[in-house]
């Protein structure tokens, strides 16, 4: 059994091979996929999400790009050694509880969940402007 | 890649119906292309004209360099179709359609063949009448793929399908695609699909090409734009405005070009291939009825 499955989000509004590069990047942070793991062949995620296979190889050539997988003809496309290294649990876990906490003071203030997500967005939209500049509204 | 189906100023009159009116087109090979357009647009007659089963009236029709209609025997032995609705002999068992693809096609593979077949878990005895939908499909395309062709030429392949049989359908097509790389044209309404598995887009407007290109490209050319409709007029955008939407107090373009969102409340967006193709159709028609 292949190491990840990929899956497909049509209403995102995100190109098909940028979903697929994506979930290898998440992957790897999460470390469900380590260095030297072999990725679906293009064949195994064309039958399985029936998309175009060149989508699956224009993914590949990007992660490639950014150093997170190598390919070897005939072989397959893996993990890179030097990938980028998976997200510490020395820093997860403490960020997950600051996180927690204060979620946990929003809701006892009366916020719900819907506020909760604008609130974050709007801090998010702060912290990284540049992906807000492209598609959302400016204040 | 070379040039797999070329046309320039193809005409098909039917009486005094006009089915195509000039087509110019070139398509690449080695990619997934999605025809779309209107009912009449003209789809069907080009891939009939494609395969030598009409002749044009005027114009020319290149397929793999070669003419349809005159050399249709050396087309049809490297180009694999199938129709719309997937004509096949009702009465004859799925054992007996291959045979007759083995006996009309000198490249036939019937190993190939017969382990398609086998792989749906298809019974070779079965009479074609019997098979759901889906399995029909199969078994058209499989008839099809048989000969192992360059082109691929499919007419509404996931028509009448359900929307298992149609995942089904367009998993073993990608398949295929994966493995041996035949190029492939293919009509279609359903834009999900054909956003899922082209990667070439042609947009067929009364018998003409609209517009068309990379899917990716076509894509990243376009924006939604959309703001209060007082003032609407006046935003300098730099691009083709395709199709116009009003609310009483909402204006929604659809641009090929670029746009930035203002603080009157202008939101750009980028457009989806479904809001692109459908924006041509209805600024089309739109033009037509004035």
């Amino acid at each position: 059994m292949a190491a990840i499955r990929f899956r497909l989000d049509p209403s995102s509004g995100v190109p098909t091979y940028l979903q697929l590069v994506h979930q290898v990047k998440h992957a790897v942070q999460y470390a469900m996929l380590k260095p030297g793991d072999r990725l679906p062949t293009a064949r195994e995620v064309v039958e399985d999400l029936a998309i175009n296979p060149n989508t699956v190889l224009k993914a590949y050539r990007e992660l490639e790009r950014e150093g997170f997988v190598y390919s070897r003809p005939g072989a397959g496309t893996f993990v890179a050694e030097d990938a980028p290294a998976p997200l510490a649990r020395t820093v997860h876990q403490p960020l997950r509880r600051s996180l927690d906490r204060l979620i946990g003071s929003a809701v006892a203030a009366g916020l719900d969940r819907d506020s909760v997500v604008a609130l974050m967005t709007l801090a998010l939209n702060d912290a990284f402007p540049e992906k807000e500049a492209v598609h959302g509204r400016r204040a | 890649m070379d040039v797999v189906l070329e046309t320039s100023g193809l005409t098909k009159r039917y009486g005094r119906t006009e089915a195509l009116r000039g087509c110019d087109l070139s398509l690449a090979g080695g990619k997934v292309t999605g025809l779309v357009g209107p009912n009449g647009a003209g789809k069907t007659t080009l891939l009939n004209i494609a395969v030598g089963l009409h002749r044009p009236t005027a114009g020319r029709i290149r397929v793999l360099g070669l003419d349809p209609w005159r050399d249709a025997v050396a087309v049809l032995s490297r180009v694999g179709f199938v129709a719309q609705d997937r004509p096949l002999h009702r009465g004859f068992t799925v054992a007996e359609t291959l045979e007759i693809g083995r006996r009309l096609n000198p490249r036939w593979d019937h190993a190939y063949a017969l382990a398609r077949v086998k792989h749906f878990g298809l019974p070779l005895d079965r009479p074609v009448r019997s098979l759901s939908t889906g399995q029909h499909a199969q078994v058209a395309l499989t008839l099809a793929l048989g000969k192992r062709p360059e082109v691929l030429l499919l007419d509404e392949p996931v028509a009448n399908l359900d929307p298992v049989a149609r995942l089904e359908l367009l998993e073993e097509l990608m398949g295929v695609v994966a493995e041996d790389g035949p190029s492939v044209i293919l009509s279609s309404n359903v834009l999900a699909d054909v956003e899922r598995v082209c990667e070439y887009v042609v947009i067929l407007v009364d018998g003409r090409v609209r517009i068309s290109g990379d899917a990716d490209e076509l894509v990243r050319s376009h924006v939604v734009v959309s703001g209060p409709r007082r003032g609407a007029h006046d935003r300098a955008d730099d691009g083709e405005v395709i199709e116009v939407r009003h609310a009483e107090r909402q204006t929604t373009r659809l641009l090929r070009g670029r746009a930035a969102p203002s603080d009157d409340g202008t939101e750009v967006r980028p457009a989806t291939l479904e809001e692109i193709v459908v924006g041509y159709l209805r600024a089309d028609r739109e033009e037509v009825s004035k």
